[in-house]
């Protein structure tokens, strides 16, 4: 084990900032792009049903 | 022999692989939390502090990976460009589509982690050096070819014109790669010493690679799941997409 404390584990020797400016970003980068592709395919849903819908109404009321 | 090559082709039917990826999908982020938790753990509770640089250099265990993936996506990338091209297989193409974005998102955390472990190290987030720039040139590659390809409002002459750029653009891979042995570069070639013991090394040498697996599984899971979107956008005018479950009202 490298570290004795929780304290010391957050200040990674000094470079606190780099090293958690560099997994920071990662972890950031890795939840926003499944979440907005997720967005995108409900989105891609929702059209297809509004023009499913339409097209059965358009059958229903000629 | 040709009924095995016929089922394979059979996957090139977006009909056929949409349901097939929902079903892959879940099995990836699986795997990918799995090499995830071990990469973590590796690099940061087994790997030993490094001689000269302190715990700053543990900035490699995602630095190293997402390079690595931004190369490999873009390859397989225009692989499946060339496919698309080639055979004209709808699917292919927009396997490449799905890709993209992924490879650029990884082209651009490598830069940016490079940047955050360039400053302490080298005195600078950035310098016009040989791998930097290339690799700066591969994310602007795969910026063009998603942009020319919004651009262009016919799917089909989008995929082909798309698949071109890719495929030129290949020839920066081996550039990046090659780039700190062709050229003389403030990026080293290997960063970690490992002159402790060869036991140390392999530690951190595990950690990288099981990042690296963890990312690979990632991407495949981001990109099954952006090609089944993209694949209800462009075959929205089909009988069978009107049928699927989430989208019959």
């Amino acid at each position: 084990m490298n570290w004795n404390s929780a304290a010391e584990f957050f200040a990674m020797g000094g470079y606190a900032l780099y090293v958690w400016g560099s997994f920071g970003a990662c972890l950031v980068a890795f939840v926003a792009e499944p979440l907005l592709i997720r967005q995108r395919h409900n989105q891609a849903v929702r059209t297809l049903r509004r023009q499913t819908a339409a097209e059965k109404f358009e059958m229903e009321h000629p | 022999m040709s009924k095995q090559v016929t089922n394979w082709f059979r996957f090139s039917s977006p009909q056929v692989f949409y349901p097939l990826a929902g079903k892959m999908i879940p099995v990836f982020w699986v795997l990918a939390a799995l090499f995830g938790a071990a990469g973590l753990w590796m690099g940061f509770f087994v790997a030993p502090t490094d001689a000269t640089q302190g715990e700053g250099y543990r900035i490699i265990f995602v630095h190293v990976p997402t390079s690595w993936m931004s190369m490999f996506i873009y390859l397989v990338m225009a692989g499946w460009a060339a496919m698309g091209l080639s055979f004209n297989a709808r699917l292919s193409s927009m396997m490449a589509q799905a890709l993209a974005p992924t490879g650029a998102l990884m082209a651009f955390l490598s830069l940016w982690t490079g940047a955050f472990w360039g400053k302490p190290m080298w005195g600078t987030w950035w310098v016009w050096d040989a791998r930097l720039t290339s690799e700066l040139i591969l994310l602007f590659l795969y910026l063009g070819f998603i942009a020319l390809q919004a651009s262009i409002e016919d799917p089909r002459r989008a995929d082909k014109a798309g698949a071109i750029l890719a495929l030129v653009g290949v020839v920066n891979v081996p550039i990046i790669y090659f780039s700190v042995i062709w050229w003389n570069t403030l990026h080293q070639g290997a960063s970690v010493s490992i002159n402790k013991s060869p036991t140390m090394a392999m530690t951190m040498l595990w950690g990288m690679l099981l990042m690296a697996l963890c990312l690979w599984m990632y991407s495949v899971a981001v990109a099954l799941t952006r090609v089944r979107a993209i694949i209800l956008e462009r075959e929205s005018h089909t009988e069978w997409v009107k049928q699927l479950r989430e989208v019959a009202v």
